[in-house]
């Protein structure tokens, strides 16, 4: 075997084997990052139940004399429960054991509901209002004039979980990229093991490359795992060309790498390469919109966060995850950008180290 | 590989510093093909440092380098190949067993398992092929870091401090393992603070202090050359302290009650006949100089930082 070859294997096995015994390094890139997901996704769970409860108290005409298709819309807004007790009913709905309770007063609906959750109560008013307004043109006998029907631009069968799984992945490489490059900089010059590779005939580019390789290997396995675990349990769907998520993924590997080594270069022992790492890339998540949407945020954080790397592999990845259609003309300009900041980073980390390493 | 003979390393006037510390003063040092070479001082005498400068990996402020022939700090790769280090600190791969390390290290120089696990049986480590290396003991590591640096048969072989934190028995055990590396030919440079070990081992010792190379030579040269008198021991109440005195030959005595006699000469046979005439052998030591005698009279006896 080439010295090349077989250093890009010994290094590599070497790095594998390492990271994997090293049980708080695979916590905090594999199961920390997916404990968020698992919360986030449990959090939003859309497939809970959004109906609202009813009471009807005594005959109420409108909902009596649905016909049979209007009865089954009415019943996926509302769970009809009849409660011919007036108090009684209005005790539940002012306790929040019922969203609301309707009688008939001569020809007029009446529906008492509480104010405690606003939300729920203008629900309720528009969807009741509606339902009166139908049952009116019905009762005239003509045909509706218009008709209206609402249409997600994205499609239906969206979910909250395409938008947070692609951020939370994002975190996830990020840390455990920039904390391996910071790590083991700083730990090989710590303990002389760079200066003892430095004494074999072993290429530099082949202990590098075996770094980078074992570092991206990490990164699809984090991949893997996540999508796995949206799609199994919180029901992500891959659509579209999801698949550029992968090429979009390896070039945010490379660039986090570039941080971590700028934080080993500037840092003079392993912890604080560590940290100073974990310090960078957590400001960076938060400000990248990996945790939250950054719709609402001032424009001068906007401007900050698009100069982070994060945030546009965040885009990238929304784009080929989550908006269905969008593939390569909009992944293209991300990963420049993240590989263009990478390369930057990483350039200016080889010059500092160089400075201070003689 | 270099025949016997031949010059190994040839360093002239090498310098280096570290801010206004002076690690290295002018240090000119010759190594031949196939010598056991060792390199004594007190602590900070800059025998790191000039190690690293032959091996390639600190570039001098001045002075000049022949490594087996070439400057060493091109990474000739030829040349890598040609000579093996060990460093004062181990340094080794995170969460690795010995065995895995080893064969790490025999991958860095495009070698298969085969050598790495010949040579951890050599160091007696075949035991703790599973054990993780933070799991090794200080002479173990010392062992395994011995091997990392042997795997890929150097000709040359450059150990800093390999028995510092031995016990004596690993020690000795070690003592054999570094004579038949040498026996096989091998060129061994090795830096150390036990003066018995480098009389035992080394073919030709540099006495290093401040930078600077105080003497160079095989240790029993520099022990004849100190010229010291011999100590002799008598146990107590044997010869009285003024006849000793005034035996021929005798330079001087002293006496203490509970330990007894002892007398320098620099003539101890005709010393030792006179005593044996007087019936004072029993309990008898004799000691001549040794190595520690010669360094501590050119590095006296004050601690170094
Ligand atoms: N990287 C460095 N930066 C600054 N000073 C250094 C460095 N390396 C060595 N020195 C200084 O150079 C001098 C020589 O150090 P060196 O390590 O060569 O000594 P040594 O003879 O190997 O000592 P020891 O027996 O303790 O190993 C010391 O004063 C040391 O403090
Ligand atoms: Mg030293």
């Amino acid at each position: 075997m080439s010295t090349w070859g077989s250093s890009f294997r010994g290094v590599g096995v070497a790095l594998v084997k390492g990271f994997w015994r090293d049980r708080s390094a695979v916590f905090f890139s594999v199961v920390f990052p997916l404990m968020f997901l698992v919360l986030f996704g449990t959090l939003f769970d859309s497939t809970t139940s959004s109906r609202m409860t009813l009471l009807q108290v005594g005959d109420v005409a409108v909902l009596d004399d649905l016909d049979e298709g209007a009865r089954g819309a009415f019943e996926q807004s509302f769970n009809v429960t009849r409660e011919d007790d007036r108090a009684a009913a209005l005790d539940e709905v002012r306790e929040g054991d019922a969203d609301v309770a309707v009688e008939m007063d001569g020809s007029t609906m009446v529906a008492h509901y509480t104010e405690t959750d606003q939300v729920r109560a203008a629900m309720v008013q528009g969807t009741l209002s509606a339902f009166v307004n139908s049952a009116n043109l019905a009762a005239t006998g003509e045909p509706p004039r218009f008709s209206f029907r609402a249409e997600s631009v994205e499609d239906d069968s969206l979910e909250v979980i395409q938008y947070f799984t692609p951020g939370l992945l994002g975190w996830a490489v990020a840390m455990s990229a920039a904390i391996g490059a910071a790590a083991t900089l700083q730990g090989w010059r710590q303990t002389r093991l760079l200066h003892r590779i430095q004494l074999a005939p072993a290429p530099a580019s082949a202990v590098v490359s075996a770094r980078v390789v074992v570092t991206v290997l990490t990164a699809l396995v984090q991949l893997t795992i996540f999508l796995a675990v949206a799609m199994l349990g919180f029901g992500l769907r891959l659509e579209g060309s999801w698949y550029l998520a992968v090429p979009l993924l390896v070039a945010g590997t490379l660039s986090f790498m570039a941080i971590g080594l700028l934080a080993g270069a500037v840092s003079k022992t392993a912890e604080g390469a560590v940290n100073t790492a974990n310090f960078v890339v957590l400001p960076m998540a938060f400000l990248s919109g990996s945790f939250f949407v950054l719709d609402g945020a001032p424009q001068w954080l906007q401007t900050v966060s698009w100069v982070m790397p994060l945030r546009h592999l965040n885009e990238g990845m929304l784009d080929v995850l989550a908006r269905r259609g969008q593939g390569l003309t909009a992944m293209l300009p991300q990963a420049g950008y993240v590989l263009g900041f990478g390369a930057v980073v990483g350039a200016l980390a080889v010059v500092l180290f160089r400075r201070a390493n003689g | 590989m270099m025949a016997a003979g031949d010059v190994a390393i040839r360093t002239v006037e090498l310098r280096k510093s570290y801010g206004r510390t002076v690690a290295v003063d002018g240090v000119s040092l010759e190594v031949r093909t196939g010598e056991f070479y060792g390199i004594l001082g007190p602590n900070g005498a800059g025998k790191t440092t000039t190690l690293e400068i032959v091996e390639g990996l600190r570039r001098p402020d001045g002075g000049t380098v022949e490594l087996l022939g070439s400057a060493p700090w091109g990474r000739e790769p030829a040349l890598m190949r040609r000579i093996g280090v060990q460093f004062q600190a181990a340094a080794f791969f995170d969460r690795l067993t010995a065995r895995e390390q080893l064969r790490t290290f025999a991958a860095l120089y495009g070698l298969g398992h085969g050598p790495a696990d010949r040579w951890l049986e050599r160091v007696g480590l075949d035991g703790k092929a599973r054990t993780l290396t933070q799991d090794l003991s200080g002479g173990q590591a010392q062992r395994l870091a011995i091997a990392c640096a042997l795997v890929h048969e150097p000709e040359l072989v450059f150990l800093d401090e390999p028995t510092a934190a031995l016990d004596p028995q690993a020690r000795r055990n070690l003592w054999d393992l570094l004579r038949s590396l040498n026996d096989e030919g091998r060129t061994v440079v090795l830096t150390t603070h036990h003066m018995d070990e480098a009389e035992s081992l080394c073919d030709r010792v540099a006495i290093m202090d401040h930078g600077r190379v105080l003497v160079d030579d095989r240790p029993a040269n520099l022990v004849r050359d100190l010229d010291a008198p011999v100590r002799v021991h008598l146990a107590p109440g044997r010869v009285d302290v003024v006849a000793a005195r005034a035996l021929p030959g005798v330079e001087t005595a002293a006496d203490d009650p509970e330990s007894g006699l002892t007398l320098t000469t620099r003539t101890p046979s005709a010393v030792l006949t006179r005593l044996a005439e007087l019936d004072a052998l029993e309990g008898l030591q004799v000691r001549g100089a040794n190595l520690e005698d010669v360094f501590l009279q050119l590095t006296g006896r004050e601690y170094r930082a």
